[in-house]
C-alpha cells in the first residue's frame, strides 16, 4: 500500500489530446477518453486513479496546463 | 532670454535633445548628421540629465530601440540620414501601427541608393506619404534654420505624445551643417512614470500593477473587424492633425501675384529670390510649409484665388509640387524647379525659373 | 521516462483527495484565461508556463516587461498577464535594449523562436549579447518555421525535410544548422547561457531552474542571460506529439546537447 495518494483533475474542454501526459505518467494512471471534448479532442482522464501518487509528471509536461494535481498522505488507519 | 550660441544645425539639435528631457537617444553614424551623436557623446548627457545615449549596431536596431523605450512612455529619439531612414522604415511602420510616441530626425542627403552625402530634399514622399508599409502618416516638421533645429525637438515630442504617433523632423544636409546663432531653450526636466501616466494616459508597458489590466503594445490584430476599427482610429488621428496642427509661414504674400512654395533650405533660397524678383518689379511671395504632413492645403487653396501661379522650389525632381497641385485644384499653373544630386540652386536660377515656367509660360 | 515495474496502489476515495487544501500543482495566475493558440503537444505552452511561474515565485510581475516575437508565439501577450510588447520579426533584443536602458529597474525578457532569433534577428541577438544588455532571452528552438507552415529554419538539422527543403536540408546549399547558443556563449557580455528542453518532467524541472537562474542574473545586473529550449514542432515535423518528442531525443539533442554553456557565477 502506497503511503501517498494522488489524483489529477483534467480541464477537459481545454485538453488538446496530445497524449504527452499519458506518455509521461510512470504508473499508467492516465489514458485517453473514447469520447471527445468541446473542441473535438480525445481528452486525458484517470483510468487507474488508485495508482496515482501525485508525482506531477503529467502536469509538468502538459503544454496547456490543463492538469491540476492533488496529493494526500494516506491515513494510518487505511489498511493494505 | 536663453543662452545664445553659434552652432551647427546638427549640434543645436543634439543640445536640444538633452534639454528637452529626452530619456534615450539611439542612433547609428551616417553623414551628414554624425555630429549629433558625437556632440551628445561629448556632452555627457548621462551626467547632465541621466539620458541614455547608445550607438546601435544598425539603424534597424536603433529604430527598434525607440520602439521599446517609447512603448514604456519614455521620450526616445533617433537621427539619421536618408539611407539610414530607409532602413528604419520597417520599425517606423510598426511604431505608427502600435501608436508609440517617438521622434525621428532625417537630415536628408541625395539619393537614390547611396546617392551623395550632399544636401537634398528628395525624401519628401517617403516622409509625408508613409514611408513603410500600411496606411499611416508621420507628423512631419521641416526646420529651415538652426534655431528651428533646436526649437522643433520639444515641439516634436509634444506632438508625438499628443497623438501617440511618430513625429519626423525632416531637415537636410544644408540645415544640419550650417552654423547660425541659436537661442537655447531652458532645460525641461525628464518625466517620471507618474507624470506620464497623469498627463499622457496609462498605456505604457512599465510592469502590470494589480490596479489595472495589462498593457500591450502591438501593431497586430488578426480579427478584421478590430483591425479595421484600429485603422479608422488612426485615420481619425490624421484628420485631427489636419485640423489642428497645420503650421506654415508666409513672407510677402499680402500683395503677391506669384508664389514660391518651399520648405527647409529651399525656403531660404526662395527668400533671397523674392528680393531679386521684387527689385525687378515682380510681386512674388513665399509660403513655407512648416508641417509637411499635415500640409497647408487650405491656405494654398485660398492663395490660388489671389496669385497667378505657384512655383514649388525643392531640392528634388519634384515631390512637394504634387501636394501643391492637389491643394490648388488646377485653378492656376503650378510648376516645379529644383536641383538635385547635391546641387543647390542660386536665387537667380529660381527667379529665372519663375519667369520661364510661370510668368512667360 | 522508464515505466516502473511496481504500480503503486491506494484506496483513498477521490473525494477525499480532490480538495482545495490538497492541491500541489495548479495553473499560475499569471496565465490569462485565453486558450493557448499552439498545436496539441507544442513545447511553447510549457515554456510560457515556466517563465510565468518563475515571475510569480520571484514576485516581480509588476516590474516585468515581456517581448513577443514574430512566429508561432507572436500572440504570447494574449496568454501572459504581463505588460508586453510585440516586436517586428527578429527585433526583440533591440526592443529589450530600449526598454531596459531607459527602465533599468525593470525586468525585461524576450521570447523568440529560431527563425526570429537566429536568422532575421541574428544581428540584434549578437549585439545585444555583446553589449551585455541586462536582459533575459528565452530562445525556443524547434528547428523549423512553425507559423508559416513548416519551412526550413536556420536550426533545421542536416537532411531534415521541411516544406522548403522537401528532399532534406543539404548543407552544401543551405549551410549547416546554426548553433547560435554556442556563438552567444562566446561573448563576454553574457553571464549565463544554457540549453534546456521541456518534453519530460525531469527536464521541465531543470528548465525551470535555468529560467529562474536567468532572471536571478538579471536581478543581479550581471549581463545578458540566455536560455535555449530545444522543443518540438509536431505539426511542422509531421508527427504525433509522442513521436515528436522521441524524434527530438534521438535527433535534436545529439546536435544540440543540453546543459549550461556558460555560468559566470551569481556572486
Amino acid at each position: 500500500m502506497a503511503k501517498i495518494a494522488g489524483a489529477v483533475v483534467v480541464d477537459i474542454d481545454r485538453c488538446k489530446g496530445c497524449e504527452l501526459c499519458v506518455n509521461e505518467c510512470p504508473f499508467d494512471v492516465l489514458a485517453m477518453s473514447e469520447d471527445v471534448n468541446i473542441k473535438g479532442y480525445h481528452y486525458s482522464y484517470m483510468k487507474n486513479p488508485s495508482a496515482c501518487t501525485g508525482c506531477l509528471a503529467c502536469a509538468l509536461v502538459c503544454p496547456d496546463t490543463v492538469i491540476t494535481v492533488y496529493r494526500v498522505k494516506v491515513p494510518d488507519t487505511a489498511k493494505s | 532670454m536663453g543662452e545664445i550660441l553659434l552652432m551647427k544645425g546638427n549640434e543645436a539639435l543634439a543640445e536640444a535633445i538633452i534639454r528637452a528631457g529626452v530619456d534615450g537617444y539611439f542612433g547609428y553614424p551616417i553623414t551628414p548628421q554624425s555630429e549629433v551623436m558625437e556632440y551628445l557623446a561629448a556632452a555627457k548627457p548621462e551626467e547632465r540629465t541621466g539620458m541614455v545615449l547608445l550607438q546601435a549596431e544598425s539603424e534597424l536596431a536603433a529604430i527598434n530601440m525607440l520602439y521599446g523605450a517609447g512603448a514604456t512612455g519614455k521620450k526616445a529619439i533617433t537621427s539619421s540620414s536618408s539611407p539610414g531612414i530607409s532602413l528604419m522604415q520597417e520599425g517606423i511602420s510598426y511604431i505608427a501601427g502600435a501608436e508609440i510616441p517617438v521622434v525621428v530626425v532625417n537630415v536628408v542627403r541625395g539619393g537614390p541608393g547611396l546617392g551623395t552625402i550632399q544636401p537634398a530634399q528628395s525624401d519628401y514622399f517617403q516622409a509625408t506619404k508613409g514611408g513603410g508599409h500600411g496606411d499611416y502618416h508621420l507628423l512631419v516638421l521641416a526646420p529651415n534654420s538652426v534655431q528651428e533645429m533646436s526649437d522643433f525637438v520639444p515641439l516634436a515630442f509634444d506632438l508625438a505624445f499628443k497623438y501617440r504617433n511618430p513625429v519626423m523632423i525632416l531637415s537636410d544636409g544644408l540645415i544640419g551643417q550650417m552654423m547660425e546663432k541659436v537661442e537655447l531653450f531652458e532645460p525641461i526636466p525628464r518625466w517620471t512614470d507618474e507624470y506620464i501616466r497623469e498627463h499622457h494616459g496609462n498605456w505604457a508597458t512599465i510592469g502590470k500593477t494589480p490596479d489595472r489590466e495589462r498593457n500591450i503594445i502591438t501593431s497586430l490584430d488578426l480579427v478584421p473587424e478590430r483591425m479595421e476599427k484600429h485603422n479608422m482610429h488612426l485615420k481619425e488621428k490624421y484628420e485631427q492633425m489636419e485640423r489642428e496642427e497645420v503650421r506654415f509661414e508666409e513672407i510677402q504674400t499680402e500683395d503677391a501675384e506669384y508664389l514660391f512654395v518651399a520648405y527647409g533650405s529651399s525656403s531660404r533660397i526662395a527668400m533671397k529670390a523674392i528680393k531679386l524678383a521684387r527689385a525687378e518689379g515682380i510681386k512674388v511671395g513665399l509660403l513655407r510649409p512648416i508641417t509637411l504632413y499635415p500640409f497647408p492645403k487650405k491656405r494654398l487653396r485660398e492663395l490660388a484665388d489671389q496669385v497667378k501661379g505657384m512655383l514649388s522650389v525643392e531640392l528634388s525632381l519634384g515631390q512637394m509640387v504634387e501636394d501643391v497641385k492637389l491643394s490648388v485644384e488646377c485653378r492656376i499653373p503650378v510648376e516645379h524647379y529644383g536641383r538635385v544630386g547635391g546641387m543647390i540652386p542660386t536665387p537667380e536660377e529660381v527667379v529665372e525659373a519663375l519667369k520661364t515656367k510661370i510668368i512667360n509660360r | 521516462m522508464a515505466k516502473s515495474k511496481v504500480i503503486p496502489h491506494h484506496d483513498v476515495p477521490l473525494d477525499q483527495i480532490i480538495k482545495p487544501e490538497n492541491i500541489i500543482f495548479k495553473k499560475t495566475k499569471l496565465f490569462t484565461d485565453n486558450v493557448l493558440s499552439y498545436c496539441p503537444g507544442c513545447g511553447h505552452g510549457v515554456a510560457h508556463r515556466l517563465i510565468l511561474e518563475v515571475i510569480e515565485e520571484m514576485g516581480i510581475a509588476d516590474k516585468v516587461i515581456g517581448i513577443a516575437p514574430v512566429g508561432c508565439s507572436v500572440l504570447a501577450y494574449e496568454f501572459m498577464d504581463l505588460d508586453m510588447q510585440e516586436a517586428a520579426h527578429g527585433r526583440a533584443p533591440a526592443l529589450a535594449t530600449g526598454i531596459k536602458r531607459t527602465n533599468p529597474d525593470k525586468f525585461v525578457f524576450s521570447y523568440q523562436g529560431d527563425g526570429d532569433l537566429a536568422a532575421i534577428g541574428t544581428a540584434e541577438t549578437i549585439h545585444a549579447a555583446n553589449r551585455g544588455e541586462n536582459i533575459t532571452v528565452i530562445f525556443i528552438n524547434n528547428g523549423i518555421y512553425g507559423m508559416t507552415g513548416g519551412q526550413m529554419a536556420p536550426t533545421t538539422l542536416e537532411g531534415m525535410k521541411t516544406s522548403t527543403t522537401p528532399y532534406g536540408r543539404d548543407p552544401r546549399q543551405m549551410g549547416h544548422p546554426i548553433k547560435i547558443t554556442e556563438l552567444v556563449a562566446q561573448l563576454p557580455g553574457t553571464c549565463y547561457v544554457t540549453r534546456q528542453a521541456v518534453h519530460t518532467a525531469a527536464l521541465v524541472r531543470k528548465a525551470k531552474k535555468a529560467i529562474r537562474r536567468a532572471f536571478e542574473y538579471q536581478k543581479a545586473n550581471k549581463g545578458l542571460s540566455f536560455v535555449e529550449i530545444v522543443s518540438n514542432c509536431n505539426s511542422g515535423w509531421k508527427m504525433t506529439p509522442v513521436q515528436a518528442i522521441k524524434w527530438l531525443e534521438e535527433n535534436m539533442l545529439p546536435y544540440y546537447p543540453l546543459g549550461d554553456l556558460k555560468d559566470v557565477g551569481l556572486d
